[in-house]
C-alpha cells in the first residue's frame, strides 16, 4: 500500500505547485495591467481647471466659431443662436482639425476629411462627426468642461445648448 | 627559445601588469598557440567547430542574417549613449535633441547611426525573411525559427516606432498619433488599447514614458532572449540549408571546412562593409528633425512612418476595420502559418523551389505591378462604392465588398497559375506570396513618394 501511495502523493503535489505556480503568474499579470492602466485622479475637485470660461453669451455672433486653443475645442454658435463646443481632434485618426472661415467647415489636413458648424461629417473618410463637450450656461456666462468628451454618430438638435429657454 | 623567457625580477611595471592579466604570454610560443586556441574556442561557443563548404557562398543567405547582428549591435552601442543625453519628458525631449546635436561632442552623428541603422535593420529583417522563404528554409526542423524569426520583426518593428515617438517633433508627434489612432479601429478592446499604449486619451508625458522604457528596455531585453535561440536553432538544425540546383538530391557529400578562419573571416568582412556603409550614410545625411511638436497644428500631409505607409495607403482604399484589423490580421496570421501548410515537396536549399517556380515568381511580381497601381488609380478616380450603394453602410460598400474583390481575385490568381503551370502547391503558395509581398511593396512606395497634400495621388 505505501509503495503506491508514494507516487500519488507525489503527482497530487506537483500538480498542486503546478497550479500555485499558475496562479502566482496570473497574480503578477494582474498587477502588471492594474499597474499599467492609466491612472484615474481620486481627488474631487481636481482637474477643475479642464472646466473653461468661455466668455459672455454676447461676444459670440450667430454663425461663427471660436477657437480655444488651450482647451483644444471650438465654440460654434449656430445661426439660431445655439452653443456648440466641438473637440478639435478629428474622428478619423486623431489630428487637430482647423476651421476653415471662408468655406466654413472644419477640414482635416491628414486625410481630408471635413466638418460643417455642427460637427457633422461633410467629406469621408471620418467615421462619424466630431466629439463635444457639456456646456452650461450660467448668467449669460458659457462654461464648457472638457474633461470627458461626448462620442456622437451625428448631430442631433438636443445637443444644442441655449442660453434661454427657446419660445 | 630560452630567449622568448623573461625572469619576471627583469620586466618594466608595465611588463608586469600585462603579463598580470596574461600569464600564458610569459611562457614559450607554443604557449602563446594555446592561448589562441583558447579564444578560438570562445568564439566556437557561438559558432559550429565545423560548416558546409557550400553554405559559405555569399548568394546563398547575402550575408543577412550576420548584418541584423552587426546593426543590432551598433544599435545597443548608440543607443546607450543617446541614452546618457536624451530626457524622456515632453518639455525637455526636444530641447535634449537639439542639445545633443549642437553642443555634444560627436552628437549628431551618434544619433545619424543610431536613425540610419534602426531604419536600415527594418529593410535588413524584411530582406531576410525573404531570403529565408525563397531558399525554402522553414521546412522541417526550421519551422518555429521562422516563427522566432517573426517574432523578432515584430518586435524591430515595435522599437522603430516607439523610437519614432522620442524627438518629440512634429514629425514625430503626427505620426504617433495617426499610428495609435488606428488602433481605436480594432473591435472591442480597441479604445481600452489606445489608452493603454498612450497612458490616457492623448499623447503626452505618459505616452512618452511608456514609448521610452518599451523602446530601451523591453524590446531590447526581448532581442537579447530571442536572438541566441534563434542561433541555437540554427545549430540545431545542423546549420544553414545547403543550397542546391533545383535538380540536385537533398543528400550532399560531407565536405565541411573549420569555422575558423573560413566563416569567421567572411563574417567580418561583411560587417566591416556594412559599418563603413553605416557611417558614410551617417556623415552626409542627418536624422530629421522638424520643429517642436505642437498639438494644435497638423501638418499638412500627416504621414505615418515609412514602414507603415502601405498600411496607410491601405486606409484610403479600404473601412478602417479592414485596413487596420482584418487585412494585417489575415496577413499575420498566413506568415506565421507558411511552415505549418502541408507541402508536397521539401524545397530547402533550392532558390524559388524549382525552374517553374522561379517562373511562377516572376509571373506573380509582374502581376502584381501591374495590378496594383491600377487598382490604386481606379480606386482614386472611378471607383466609389459609397455612392454606387447609397442604401449600404461603410463597413459594406468600403470594406466587405471591396476585400470579397480582392480576396477573389487572389483566389483566382492562385487557380489560375497552378492549372497554368501544372504546379506543386510549394510553387503556387510561394506565387501568392510574391504577389501580395510585392503589392504590399507598391502600397507602400506609393503612400511614401506618391502622396501629397491632403493625401491627394501626385507625381513626385
Amino acid at each position: 500500500m505505501k509503495s503506491e501511495a508514494a507516487p500519488n502523493r507525489r503527482r497530487f503535489l506537483n500538480i498542486f505547485w503546478i497550479i500555485l505556480g499558475g496562479v502566482a503568474v496570473a497574480e503578477f499579470v494582474a498587477v502588471a495591467f492594474a499597474f499599467l492602466r492609466p491612472a484615474k485622479s481620486k481627488t474631487p475637485g481636481e482637474n477643475t481647471d479642464l472646466i473653461f470660461t468661455a466668455g459672455a453669451v454676447e461676444r459670440f455672433r450667430p454663425n461663427s466659431v471660436t477657437a480655444f486653443v488651450r482647451g483644444k475645442f471650438y465654440l460654434a454658435r449656430l445661426e439660431d443662436g445655439g452653443f456648440l463646443a466641438i473637440s478639435r481632434t478629428c474622428t478619423h485618426l486623431g489630428c487637430s482639425v482647423p476651421w476653415m472661415e471662408k468655406e466654413m467647415k472644419f477640414a482635416c489636413p491628414c486625410h481630408g476629411s471635413a466638418f460643417d458648424i455642427t460637427g457633422n461629417v461633410l467629406e469621408a473618410p471620418a467615421p462619424r462627426a466630431l466629439d463635444i463637450y457639456p456646456i452650461t450656461i450660467e448668467n449669460r456666462i458659457v462654461k464648457v468642461d472638457t474633461r470627458n468628451p461626448i462620442k456622437r454618430s451625428a448631430f442631433q438638435v438636443e445637443q444644442v445648448v441655449y442660453h434661454k429657454k427657446k419660445a | 627559445m630560452q630567449e622568448n623567457t623573461a625572469m619576471p625580477d627583469q620586466l618594466n611595471l608595465f611588463q608586469r601588469i600585462r603579463y598580470s592579466i596574461f600569464p600564458g604570454t610569459l611562457q614559450r610560443p607554443a604557449y602563446r598557440d594555446r592561448y589562441r586556441n583558447f579564444f578560438n574556442s570562445l568564439i566556437l561557443h557561438f559558432r559550429p567547430r565545423n560548416v558546409q563548404q557550400r553554405t559559405l557562398r555569399f548568394t546563398l543567405t547575402w550575408g543577412l542574417g550576420g548584418m541584423a547582428v552587426v546593426l543590432v549591435c551598433m544599435l545597443f552601442a548608440t543607443g546607450l549613449m543617446l541614452k546618457f543625453v536624451y530626457q524622456p519628458v515632453p518639455d525637455r525631449a526636444y530641447e535634449s535633441i537639439i542639445h545633443l546635436q549642437n553642443n555634444v561632442l560627436f552628437g549628431q552623428l551618434i544619433r545619424n547611426v543610431h536613425h540610419w541603422s534602426g531604419n536600415i535593420l527594418l529593410i535588413i529583417v524584411f530582406l531576410h525573411l525573404s531570403r529565408v522563404f525563397f531558399t525554402g528554409a522553414f521546412h522541417s526542423p526550421r519551422q518555429f525559427n521562422w516563427v522566432i524569426g517573426l517574432v523578432m520583426f515584430l518586435a524591430v518593428l515595435t522599437s522603430n516606432i516607439t523610437g519614432y515617438l522620442l524627438p518629440w517633433d512634429q514629425l514625430a508627434f503626427w505620426a504617433i498619433t495617426i499610428c495609435t489612432g488606428m488602433l481605436d479601429y480594432v473591435p472591442g478592446i480597441g479604445e481600452w488599447l489606445q489608452k493603454l499604449i498612450r497612458g490616457g486619451n492623448e499623447i503626452g508625458p505618459a505616452t512618452i514614458s511608456i514609448f521610452f522604457a518599451i523602446h530601451t528596455a523591453i524590446i531590447p531585453a526581448c532581442l537579447l532572449v530571442l536572438m541566441p535561440w534563434h542561433f541555437w536553432r540554427v545549430r540545431k538544425a545542423g546549420g544553414l540549408v545547403i543550397p542546391r540546383r533545383p535538380d540536385e538530391d537533398e543528400d550532399s557529400e560531407d565536405d565541411k571546412v573549420p569555422t575558423i578562419p573560413n566563416l569567421i573571416l567572411r563574417e567580418i568582412v561583411v560587417a566591416l562593409v556594412l559599418i563603413a556603409a553605416i557611417m558614410a550614410i551617417s556623415v552626409i545625411f542627418n536624422a530629421p528633425l522638424e520643429a517642436k511638436a505642437n498639438p494644435g497644428l497638423s501638418p499638412n500631409p500627416t504621414k505615418a512612418p515609412w514602414y507603415f505607409a502601405g498600411v496607410q495607403e491601405l486606409l484610403l482604399h479600404f473601412h478602417p476595420l479592414f485596413a487596420l484589423f482584418i487585412i494585417p490580421v489575415f496577413m499575420l496570421i498566413a506568415l506565421v502559418s507558411i511552415p505549418y501548410l502541408n507541402y508536397q515537396t521539401d524545397t530547402a536549399g533550392v532558390w524559388f523551389a524549382s525552374h517553374r517556380g522561379r517562373r511562377m515568381t516572376a509571373v506573380a511580381a509582374l502581376t502584381a505591378v501591374i495590378i496594383t497601381p491600377i487598382g490604386i488609380i481606379a480606386d482614386e478616380f472611378v471607383i466609389d462604392f459609397a455612392a454606387w450603394l447609397p442604401g449600404q453602410p461603410s463597413v459594406v460598400s468600403n470594406g466587405i465588398l471591396p476585400a470579397a474583390i480582392v480576396l477573389a481575385g487572389i483566389s483566382m490568381f492562385y487557380w489560375l497559375v497552378k492549372k497554368k503551370y501544372a504546379a506543386t502547391n510549394n510553387e503556387s503558395i510561394q506565387s501568392v506570396f510574391v504577389l501580395l509581398v510585392v503589392a504590399f511593396v507598391i502600397l507602400t512606395i506609393t503612400g511614401i513618394w506618391f502622396r501629397g497634400k491632403g493625401m491627394a495621388l501626385i507625381w513626385p
